[in-house]
């Protein structure tokens, strides 16, 4: 029935003695392990930062999210929105035009009257955040500046804070990285007597937070926050004895800003699929001291669950071949868990950027020798991925139907940011995504391929 | 500075890689930092490209401001051109590397390569997408059949005794709205005329296809948002006339034949007696007369806009109660336009502001772009999407053209199909107690539209949107529309159970036009007489 070997560093993070491991990959970051680690130069075909607002203007139900930049940063946004306007969406650009660039109109003058109109139309919001953009940084912006006098004037109704989600400093996923990290400094500071607390950093889906909200309050942990909180106002607080976990992969910035604060990382590999998701939840277990008995008794069975659920697609996808172009930051652990839970090969995993020490268990649990690509050059890229063939290819909407045209199976990645995939319950779901073009093209009819694309 | 919350147009580099992706053999080197690949996705996603758009980005990051910008740029020209072959390339800078003002003109052309190198300057701070394929095609054609131009002051030759007349159709680019289909359909119209069509440009030609412009005896303008520039050069240098009528609607395609014919020299008339399209028999057709005076809303593109809103009066015989564009270029023409139905323009690209326009004008259809039609959706308003901006089902798998006597029978089903069939109303006005017919409950062609709205504020109940036009705005968007109506009179219980027995899709109507009335006639308590008083005096 459980066509998943068992995993063999289960047992280390297993709470009992997976002390030792949390030390160690916290103090630094260690050998990358077998995998072999390359960057590449060249030609990206990544989206920058802005298109975190997407989804993060769905998670924190009261901010809003002022992009100061030109028009191309506005119609990113609703590109990779998909134009699917729902209401009224919380976040709009500034666009920059001639007037400003000019010096006619004073940009903090023009920043100031934009944000009181927003202000005025949407008195409900709590908080805004000044997003920079390329052209914003280009001609040096202060937004941080200008978060603070608007900060002064606003509050205590709406917090102003700034982030960059420029290209030119940003790809895609490290937009939350930054919107993240400047939140931190304004959590509420927790003293030394303050109780240990757990904090769960990284947006997810409200339903998979509320699963691991469960998971944690059944294994007795009293003090577990989410970074960021659906409201502005339930932010956690933070101080020396707040623990953090990462649930995204891609929080750099975050977590440097959550250590100025005191607290301490938890290493584990992300909860990605069953084995991922038990030990990032050992990791926690270790850290408060939950009986290993305990562990076992609440995980087990939502485990086994997703080990079910997981091995329904082991067959389709077990032996093939599958080649990652850069995108979200999550290819490194989605690699970990479709090889060691789905026994897929992986031909290369290219990442934007790769976080070695944050990425430590996930780079020590990946077969050895496998090829890891940091960075990108598209046109080099898409040769070595012609050239090998593989079964499926996981990359950005850009390549996606050139791909397909050629007789590749392809995956979009920000499908996979879209979508809740993380954790016990969802870990089929995420299986399911990559055996769904398989699913497809045995059900399409031979003919299909056979006759020519547009 | 100015507050954007959706956009119409791209910026004017998207406009360029609109005319590089339609072309063939040509490449665009784009400098510009790594989120501005997301462009891409607009041609494989949205248009369903099988091929990634002709366009290398330098991707600069932060780190190489400080150091050399210019030969990354002059790298990605090379490689480019090592790797693709292109016929000709375009170069240029989207708006932040226009801030760091590298030039890419002179940069590549400093590289020598054996091909043309076209320089492009597409001011982003105060251009958008049309005006940027505009320009880049303009550019395009001048470099690439400027050196067939003919002495200034020569006549043109005449056409040899037996040739057919030849045309170009200009305008045609990828990503354009219904562009494919509008191109075949005006050339096997022209065909039958007995016209050749010479070249398609931007769409299909290749670069040595630009250079034989020349050639032809007139040029069609199909989509002046971005044909116009180069057409009147082309007027200019090789003595091309061009015809500008935009053939949508059975009448404007036969205007459109007549002025071919005559430019050509040929005669129309056997033609025109012969081709002919369903619009007009299914118009006339007494099904169709519950269309009578309908309000309808339209806006697009200028192009699309002017010549839907004209079919929809004479070929439909709807109403319009709006019109309007986001293309400023073309301003005064949507003027005139509007000035013919008796309504003033719309003339914006804000997208709130064109939201708050159609709330206020209740109209009955919007005819608009994807994003009127999220307006129309959150109002409760059939709709359909005659103009660019466009998403995936722009691009229907069948043949839709909008253009020639096809394309009046595609616009025929195209703007009818959202309605209710004439007896469905009919049967909805009458039995209105029936206890199937629920309030509430989706009329089968807006059902499911509604029920995906994720949102949670958004109101998704049929029955209030239709009652209140302005309130379902408040209650969605939290936006202050003004309510039009200073003072409103209370309504009897009796006059609400009244309003409540005429069905949810007029009702909304029946309300406004009641407390309208009660207003106009200082009625302060609205009973059941004043219900009929009302319907009395506005009557259609
Ligand atoms: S997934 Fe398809 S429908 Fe959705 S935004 Fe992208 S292109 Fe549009
Ligand atoms: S890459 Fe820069 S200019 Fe382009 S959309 Fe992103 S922030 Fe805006």
């Amino acid at each position: 029935m459980n066509a998943v070997p068992p995993p063999a560093t289960l047992k280390s993070a297993m709470p009992a003695d997976s002390q030792l491991d949390v030390l160690s990959c916290t103090t630094a970051a260690p050998a990358a392990g077998p995998a072999i680690i390359q960057s590449e130069r060249g030609q990206r075909a990544v989206f920058c930062g802005l298109t975190g607002i997407v989804w993060l203007h769905r998670k924190i139900q009261d901010a809003f999210f002022l992009v100061v930049g030109s028009r191309t940063c506005a119609h990113l946004i609703q590109s990779a929105a998909g134009v699917m306007i729902f209401a009224e969406p919380r976040f709009a650009t500034a666009i920059i035009d001639e007037r400003d660039l000019a010096g006619i109109a004073d940009i903090n003058d023009e920043l100031d009257r934009v944000v009181n109109r927003l202000i005025e139309r949407r008195p409900d919001l709590k908080l805004l955040f000044l997003v920079g953009s390329c052209p914003s940084e280009v001609i040096k912006i202060d937004l941080s500046r200008a978060a603070l006098r608007l900060s002064r004037d606003l509050m205590p109704n709406v917090r102003v804070l700034a982030y960059s989600g420029s290209g030119i400093e940003t790809t895609f996923t490290q937009g939350e990285d930054a919107c993240l990290a400047s939140l931190v400094p304004g959590l509420a500071a927790e003293t030394a007597a303050a109780p240990k607390s757990l904090m769960v950093v990284g947006a997810l889906a409200d339903a998979v937070e509320d699963q691991f909200r469960r998971l944690f309050a059944d294994m007795g942990i009293a003090h577990v926050s989410f970074l960021p909180a659906r409201h502005a106002a339930d932010m956690p607080s933070i101080g020396p004895n707040t623990r953090y976990l990462l649930a995204q992969p891609f929080l750099t910035d975050t977590a440097r800003a959550l250590e100025e604060r005191g607290a301490v990382r938890l290493c584990a590999p992300f909860p990605l699929g069953a084995e991922g998701t038990t030990e990032w939840l050992a990791a926690a277990a270790a850290e408060f001291g939950v009986a290993p008995d305990r562990f076992e008794a609440v995980t087990d069975a939502p485990r086994q669950r997703a080990e079910r659920s997981v091995a329904r697609y082991h067959e389709r996808l077990s032996t093939k071949r599958i080649f990652f172009f850069p995108d979200s930051q999550l290819e490194v652990p989605m690699a970990r868990f479709l090889s060691r839970e789905l026994g897929m090969q992986l031909v290369e995993v290219g990442t934007p950027y790769l976080h070695r020490q944050h990425l430590a268990g996930e780079l020590a649990m990946l077969p050895s020798s496998t090829l890891i690509v940091e960075g990108q050059d598209v046109d080099q890229q898409l040769d070595r991925c012609r050239a090998a063939k593989p079964d499926l290819v996981v990359c950005g909407l850009g390549l996606a139907n050139p791909l397909e045209a050629e007789g590749i199976a392809t995956k979009w990645s920000i499908e996979l940011v879209f979508t809740p995939v993380q954790g016990y319950e969802q870990a089929g779901d995420l299986a399911e995504l990559f055996a769904r073009p398989f699913v497809r093209k045995q059900l399409l009819s031979p003919m299909l391929e056979d006759a020519s694309c547009s | 500075m100015q507050l954007t919350v959706w956009t119409y147009e791209g910026p004017p580099h998207v406009g360029a890689m609109r005319i590089a992706t339609g072309m063939k053999g040509m490449h665009y080197v784009l400098h510009a930092p790594q989120g501005d690949t997301y462009a891409d996705l607009l041609f494989t996603m949205i248009e369903r490209r099988d091929q990634r758009p002709p366009v290398t980005y330098t991707t600069f990051q932060a780190r190489d401001l400080g150091g050399d910008t210019a030969e990354l740029f002059q790298s990605a020209v090379r490689d480019a051109y090592e790797r693709f072959r292109p016929q000709a390339m375009i170069v240029g800078a989207s708006c932040t590397a226009e801030l760091i003002q590298d030039d890419p003109g002179g940069l590549s052309s400093a590289l020598n390569l054996p091909i043309p190198v076209i320089p492009l300057e597409l001011p982003s701070y105060q251009k958008k997408e049309n005006w940027g394929a505009a320009e880049t095609f303009y550019r395009i054609v001048r470099v690439l059949a400027g050196p067939s131009a003919p002495a200034p002051g020569a006549s043109r030759p005449e056409r040899a005794a037996g040739a057919r007349p030849s045309c170009n159709l200009l305008g045609p680019t990828a990503l354009g709205f219904r562009h494919r289909d509008d191109v075949t359909e005006i050339t096997r119209l022209l065909d039958r005329l007995g016209v050749t069509v010479n070249v398609v440009a931007p769409m299909g030609a290749s670069p040595a296809d630009i250079a034989r412009l020349g050639e032809a005896d007139f040029n069609i303008v199909l989509y002046p948002e971005i044909a116009l520039p180069a057409a009147n050069w082309l007027q200019k240098t090789f003595g091309q006339p061009l015809v500008k009528t935009t053939p949508i609607g059975v009448g404007a395609t036969r205007a459109f034949v007549t002025e071919v014919a005559r430019i050509a020299g040929i005669d129309a008339a056997p033609f025109l007696a012969e081709e002919s399209s369903r619009l007009p028999w299914y118009s006339r057709s007494v099904d169709s007369t519950y269309l009578t005076n309908k309000r309808v809303f339209v806006f697009g593109d200028a192009t699309h806009a002017i010549a839907i809103a004209d079919l929809a009066a004479n070929e439909l015989g709807l109403k319009v109660v709006g019109l309007g564009t986001y293309s400023r270029e073309f301003a005064r023409e949507v003027r005139e336009a509007a000035a013919r139905h008796g309504v003033e323009a719309l003339i914006s690209d804000d997208y709130l502001e064109v939201e708050a326009k159609i709330a206020e004008q209740h109209p009955e259809l919007v005819l608009g772009t994807q994003m009127e039609r999220h307006i129309a959706k959150r109002l409760g308003v059939p709709c359909a999407v005659i103009s660019a901006p466009v998403h995936v089902q722009d691009f229907p798998a069948r043949y839709s053209p909008q253009m020639g006597f096809e394309g009046a029978n595609v616009l025929f089903d195209t703007l009818v199909h959202p309605l209710m069939m004439g007896l469905e109303e009919h049967l909805l006005h009458m039995f209105k107690g029936d206890f199937e017919f629920k309030d509430g409950i989706a009329p089968s062609h807006l059902r499911g539209e509604g029920s995906r709205q994720p949102e949670p504020q958004a109101e998704t109940q049929v029955e209030r949107q239709a009652e209140s036009a302005e309130a379902a705005i408040v209650v969605a968007n939290d936006h202050p529309a003004k309510l039009s109506a200073a003072t409103v009179a209370t309504w009897t219980q009796d006059a609400e159970k009244e309003l409540r027995k005429i069905p949810f899709f007029v009702r909304g109507k029946a309300r406004r036009n009641t407390e309208l009335f009660a207003n106009e006639n200082h009625v302060a308590v609205i009973t059941v007489e004043t219900l009929y008083d009302a319907k009395a005096h506005f009557g259609r």
